[in-house]
């Protein structure tokens, strides 16, 4: 049942990074990625009774941690800069 | 009895804060929806025993990745165009691929339950101090990796703090 739940949660988050068209909500969208795979480890060191999965799990939180301090900065440049605003419409000429 | 409704309850409040998720128009909106889904993801984790996450789960995600997402939204508070447009022009690819890539998982879970049932519920109940020997006993090389990580994570965005800066003038 919770891995059924993890799964659901990783559909929606990437559900929401491939629709959403906000650049802070697709962010939050992979942080709910993050969680949903978080759920299956946490499950999983607690069937087969391991502390590997809960010690994986915080390197996870850490590495989330670390994705959201460099992440917000750059979406602050991009929504400040000249063409401004965090529709990613905006950006679709980037290339490579 | 009560600890399984419990856990049904936290792990539904979850499933359908991410499914507003996807739905709410506001950027602050969704981030408390995200906030209610992983209040509800450490109470699962509280439920299965697991202490030690579900306190890093309010404390790191909750206490501090959200706040930080709550500030920068607030920062951004304009009358932005993707407020009035919800969705992407990838709406019906996007999902219908989610769509398949749940309907492959649940064949996979499907065909995998009778080999899993015999062993649910190991009930293993981590400590702090299992978990914390644990920790730095065999995994001290990842703490230090991830550590190292974390300073340049650091460092860069300082970097794009400066570029923006200097581009300002």
């Amino acid at each position: 049942m919770l891995i059924a739940t993890s799964w659901g949660l990783f559909a929606l988050g990437l559900v929401g990074v491939i629709v959403r068209r906000n650049v802070l909500i697709m962010l939050m969208c992979m942080e709910l990625m993050l969680n949903g795979v978080n759920l299956s480890l946490v499950a999983f060191a607690q069937q087969t009774a391991t502390s590997a999965g809960a010690v994986l799990v915080f390197l996870v939180f850490v590495v989330a941690t670390a994705e959201i301090a460099i992440a917000i900065p750059i979406v602050l440049l991009l929504a400040r800069g000249k063409r401004g605003g965090l529709d990613l419409g905006a950006y679709a000429d980037l290339k490579g | 009895m009560i600890e399984s409704v419990l856990l049904w309850l936290f792990a539904g409040t979850a499933l359908v804060a991410a499914a507003l998720m996807l739905v709410l128009r506001h950027p602050m909106r969704v981030a408390l929806a995200l906030v209610a889904t992983m209040l509800s993801l450490a109470g699962v984790y509280a439920l299965l025993g697991v202490h030690v996450i579900a306190v890093f789960q309010v404390l790191i995600y909750v206490g501090a990745v959200m706040v930080f997402m709550v500030y920068a939204i607030m920062l951004l508070d304009v009358r932005d165009r993707s407020y009035t447009r919800r969705y992407s022009g990838l709406l019906v690819p996007g999902a219908a691929a989610a769509v398949l890539f749940l309907a492959i998982l649940a064949h996979a879970l499907w065909r995998e339950l009778p080999r899993t049932a015999d062993g649910e519920g190991g009930g293993a109940m981590f400590g702090l101090r299992v978990f914390s020997i644990d920790f730095l006993n065999e995994y001290w090389l990842h703490f230090e990796l991830v550590s190292v990580l974390l300073v340049a994570a650091v460092v860069a965005a300082l970097a794009v703090l400066e570029v923006g800066r200097r581009r300002r003038g």
